[in-house]
Order: C-alpha cells, then sequence, then structure tokens
C-alpha cells in the first residue's frame, strides 16, 4: 500500500462532518461542519480547548466515535474499513501499558492479537525499542520505568505493527517540559524516518508549533476548525527554531485563532 | 521481624490473662458447690488451683486446652479415630473440594454476568439472597437431599455446603475484578481490532487476578467453615465438626474446645498456602516485592 500511494495524496478527508452526543442534558454539538484534508506524510496538530472536539476528531477517524452527519475516510475507505485494514496506531493519554507484562510483553500484544509468528512479534519488538531509544529494556516491567519512558513504550507499542498513520491523543500531556522537549525532538525524528502520517491532539501551542507541517486550530461550543495554517517552517527542527522570528510568528497566529474562537465568551 | 511480632504477642497476652480470668471465674461455681455440698468453706487462694484442672470444666483454661490438644495431635497414631490430625484431614480433604468447587462456580458465574448483561439482572440478586439463608439451616436439607438421590457419601453434600459459602466472595471479587479495566483499555484493544475473547483473555482476566486472590483468603476461610457446619448434623463421626458435637453432646468440654482450635490452626495454615501462592503469583505478574 505503501507503494502505490505517494507523498502528498490524501490520507485523512471529513467533509461537513457532525458529532451530536445524546446526553441527560441534551444534545451536544462535539462537532460542527467539520472540513479537513490531511495528506501523506503530514504533521497534523490539532489544537484548542477542551470541549473543541480534537480528540472527538481523531477518535472518529480511528472509529472508536461514529460520526452522525458528513463524510469521513480514511485511506480511502470508511473508518471502521480503515481500523480492520490496521491503517493506524493509537497512542493515548495515558501510557496505559500492562502491568502485569514486560514491555516487550506490551508491545507484542497487538502483534499477538493480528496474528504475527513468535520470530517476528521479537524481531519487531526489536526495531521499535530501538526506534524509540529504549533499546535494552524490554524485560523491565512498567513500574520500572519513568513516565516518560512508559510512554515512549507505548508509542513503541502503536508503531509495532507497520500503520501508515500514528494518531496521538495529548501524549505528553501528564510529563513535565524538560521530557516534553526532549521526547518531541524524538518524535520529529520518528516521523522523518519513517515517512508515517501523525495526527497530534495537543493544547500547548509552543508543541503543536515545534511538530507540525499543518495546524488546525479548533475552539468550543460547538466543537469546529476555526483556522488551519500550514507551516512554513523547514522539516529539520532543531529545538531552538523556537526563537525563530518565523515561529513566534506561527505561534502568535495560533494564538489568535484561539483568541477567536473564545470572542464570545470570554 | 520482631516489629511485626511484638504487637502480636501483646495481644496473645492479652486474650490468655483475660482467659485466664473467666476460667477462674467460671469454673469457680463448680468449687463452691462442691465445698458447699460437702459441708466446708474454701478461701479464695483454695479456689484457684481448683479451677485450673477440672474434669470438665465450663470453661477449660489455656494449658488444659493446650495439653488436649497436643494429646489429640501428637498423642497418637494419625489413623486413629481419636487424632486430630485424622479428623482435621477429614475436614481438610472436603475444606480443599468445596473450595475448588466455589471457585469454579465463582469464577463460572462472574464471567457470564460479566458477558451477559441479563445473567447480571437475574442471577446476582439470587447470588445474594442465597447468602443471607443461615447455613445451619440449609446444611441438613442438603444432607437429608442428597441422600435421597441416594449419595450415601457424605463428602458430597460436605463439598456443596462449603461451596456454597465459598463461591460467594470469588463471584463478588470477580465481577469487580473482570470490569477492572478502564475504557481506555478496552479502547486501546478496540484499535487492534480485537475480538471478544482476546479482550477478556489478554486484558480482563489478567486485570482481575489481584481481585481473585483477594477473595481467595475469604474463600478458603468460608470454605472451611461450610465442611465444618456440614459435619455437624447428626450420624456424621468424622471431621473436626463431628469432633466438636460429641464433645458437646457428651459434655467433653475439653475435647469440644481441642477441636475447636485444632479447627483455628487449620484455617490459619490454610490462609497461609493461600498467601504463599498469592505472592507467586505476584510475582510471575511482576508486582514489585
Amino acid at each position: 500500500m505503501k507503494d502505490t500511494l505517494t507523498v502528498g495524496a490524501p490520507v485523512i478527508e471529513a467533509k461537513g462532518l457532525n458529532l451530536t452526543f445524546q446526553t441527560g442534558d441534551g444534545p451536544v454539538h462535539a462537532l460542527k461542519d467539520v472540513n479537513l484534508t490531511v495528506n501523506r506524510g503530514d504533521f497534523v496538530s490539532f489544537i484548542g480547548p477542551s470541549g473543541c472536539g480534537k480528540t472527538t476528531f481523531l477518535r472518529c477517524v480511528a472509529a472508536l466515535e461514529h460520526p452522525t452527519g458528513g463524510s469521513l475516510t480514511v485511506n480511502g475507505v470508511s473508518p471502521d474499513e480503515a481500523r480492520r485494514k490496521r491503517a493506524y496506531g493509537y497512542v493515548f493519554q495515558a501510557a496505559g501499558l500492562y502491568p502485569w507484562r514486560t514491555i516487550a510483553g506490551n508491545i507484542a500484544l497487538p502483534l499477538e492479537i493480528m496474528g504475527f509468528s513468535k520470530a517476528e512479534q521479537a524481531e519487531r519488538i526489536e526495531r521499535v525499542l530501538d526506534l524509540v531509544e529504549l533499546k535494552g529494556f524490554g524485560k523491565k516491567f512498567p513500574w520500572q520505568l519513568s513516565g516518560g519512558m512508559q510512554q515512549r513504550a507505548s508509542i513503541a507499542r502503536a508503531l509495532a505493527f507497520d500503520a501508515d498513520i500514528l494518531l496521538m491523543d495529548e501524549p505528553f500531556g501528564a510529563l513535565d517540559e524538560i521530557v516534553r522537549d526532549r521526547l518531541n525532538e524524538e518524535v520529529l525524528k520518528l516521523w522523518a524516518t519513517t515517512g508515517k502520517t501523525i495526527g497530534f491532539v495537543t493544547h500547548s501551542i509552543p508543541e503543536a508549533v515545534y511538530l507540525s507541517t499543518k495546524i488546525v486550530v479548533m475552539s468550543p461550543r460547538p466543537g469546529r476548525i476555526t483556522d488551519v495554517i500550514d507551516s512554513p517552517l523547514p522539516k529539520e527542527r532543531p529545538l531552538d527554531i523556537r526563537d525563530s522570528r518565523e515561529f513566534i510568528e506561527i505561534a502568535h497566529r495560533v494564538r489568535e485563532g484561539l483568541r477567536a474562537g473564545h470572542g464570545d465568551e470570554v | 521481624m520482631r516489629e511485626k511480632a511484638l504487637p502480636v504477642l501483646a495481644v496473645l497476652g492479652i486474650i490468655v490473662v483475660i482467659w485466664y480470668a473467666a476460667a477462674v471465674w467460671m469454673n469457680s461455681t463448680w468449687v463452691y458447690d462442691q465445698a458447699e455440698r460437702a459441708g466446708t468453706t474454701v478461701s479464695f487462694a483454695e479456689m484457684v488451683p481448683q479451677t485450673m484442672a477440672q474434669d470438665r470444666p465450663l470453661l477449660p483454661p489455656p494449658h488444659q486446652v493446650a495439653a488436649e490438644l497436643w494429646k489429640g495431635i501428637a498423642g497418637q497414631a494419625v489413623t486413629s479415630k481419636r487424632s486430630l490430625v485424622y479428623h482435621g484431614f477429614v475436614t481438610f480433604r472436603g475444606t480443599m473440594m468445596g473450595f475448588a468447587l466455589g471457585i469454579v462456580f465463582g469464577v463460572a458465574m462472574a464471567v457470564s454476568i460479566v458477558r451477559f448483561r441479563v445473567m447480571e439482572m437475574s442471577v446476582m440478586p439470587w447470588a445474594i439472597i442465597s447468602q443471607t439463608i443461615p447455613i445451619v439451616a440449609l446444611a441438613p436439607m442438603i444432607l437429608t437431599v442428597a441422600n435421597q438421590m441416594g449419595i450415601d457419601s457424605r463428602e458430597v453434600p460436605k463439598a456443596i455446603i462449603s461451596a456454597y459459602l465459598s463461591f460467594f466472595p470469588v463471584l463478588v471479587s470477580m465481577v469487580k475484578g473482570l470490569r477492572s479495566p478502564d475504557a481506555m483499555q478496552l479502547d486501546l484493544l478496540k484499535t487492534y481490532n480485537a475480538s471478544e475473547s482476546e479482550t477478556f483473555w489478554k486484558l480482563r482476566l489478567p486485570a482481575s487476578m489481584p481481585y481473585f486472590f483477594a477473595s481467595l483468603k475469604v474463600a478458603v476461610a468460608a470454605a472451611l467453615i461450610g465442611t465444618i457446619v456440614g459435619e455437624l448434623p447428626t450420624g456424621a463421626i468424622e471431621g473436626l465438626g463431628a469432633r466438636m458435637l460429641i464433645g458437646s453432646q457428651f459434655g467433653e468440654p475439653l475435647i469440644m474446645w481441642a477441636a475447636l482450635f485444632a479447627a483455628a490452626i487449620l484455617a490459619g495454615m490454610l490462609i497461609l498456602v493461600v498467601g504463599v501462592v498469592e505472592q507467586m503469583a505476584r510475582r510471575r505478574m511482576g508486582v514489585p516485592a
């Protein structure tokens, strides 16, 4: 599949996407008229205050939620179909490693379910541990690792079965800033070496600007897109790019977008 | 170790002191009655020693119980009908059968309750009601029914009574344990397109293990109580329960108390073994020691 689809071809396409949750207090409009195209190889960040639907959109792509209106395709097929074809790996807010499995055992979990042979499992575990710089930690249990290392292991778990798309829902939200910086650098490196399409939910402006080729600014009630920014930053991004004028300008535009979305409330 | 033992020993010491005081107080009635019948009087200092070595004391003092217990355990061949080891083994065998039956039944019910909503609504209330019926009332009925069905051995009804008590803690804990995985962990498996059975074997079951082992300690004690109650109704001649009943019916408090303590020792050993098994399982599942 990787060979047939070229870089730049649309991977995620949402047209007039709507999602309304029926709750006890009446309907909640989680997503309203969301139009978005994510191309192959993009690093897309979704940023906005809580309740803006950024996580909900990601969950729709993963077929964990089902839109109530509009159309959404992943790799040209429905999200459910795409999931069956193992189109994506999902990284949650918490690492969510099974405490009774070693790190290697945790990475083996999706591989077991997807029916990889034992030998192939071992080979893949080694490869992804190397990719997230956890070589030699396979035999450790999760409690023996720091929070940042646990989240790295959970990224390795999502990478193990070679999905083209990596969906990350505030993966570093619970980590301190120093660890977060380091992991941001690593994610960029990972993205450069694997060429995956990445969807990344965050509520940190610097994180979004630093990582993304495309920043989707969202606002709440109803959850909608207020701005889509194509980042002019180069693919190669050292950490100190965050002091450059371009970076600050993009961050400013994101902040403006967030403020505009909040205008009627603040 | 010493810090742990000290509070336990302190409490034990207090119990022994209270026990001796109670024994003097309760057994003194008999001493005074004897003296009155003989037309003599006894002083307090004369009375106390006489409360310590009666044949049929109302409340045997600790050393008498200990002596009887020792006689029952080490004083005869283990195959003798008077050996507490023999009776203890009979009770142990019954307990293990009831315990195993209770685990199988409890886990099976928990699995079906977690899997099928209709089971939760139909079965769970009955499981709770079942535990409100006094087992002493139910035990003779189970024995009679088993007899009617042509089961001569007492082992089967005993195991059923024992399982009747021990399945419940396992059931309640396992329902809780199987439901312990949170939404995120379930979503994760959904993203792998995992089937219902894979979710069960790879997530729900391992996640329920801490709950399972916690329930085993309660369940093994309940199984022992069930077995002893199953040994009480008339006709039983073997087991610690039967031994207690014999002691009570023939006015031999020492036999009763020795059997009682044998049962307590058995319970302690069972809980200890379950604890060791739990430790082993925890270590295998990567829990820090």
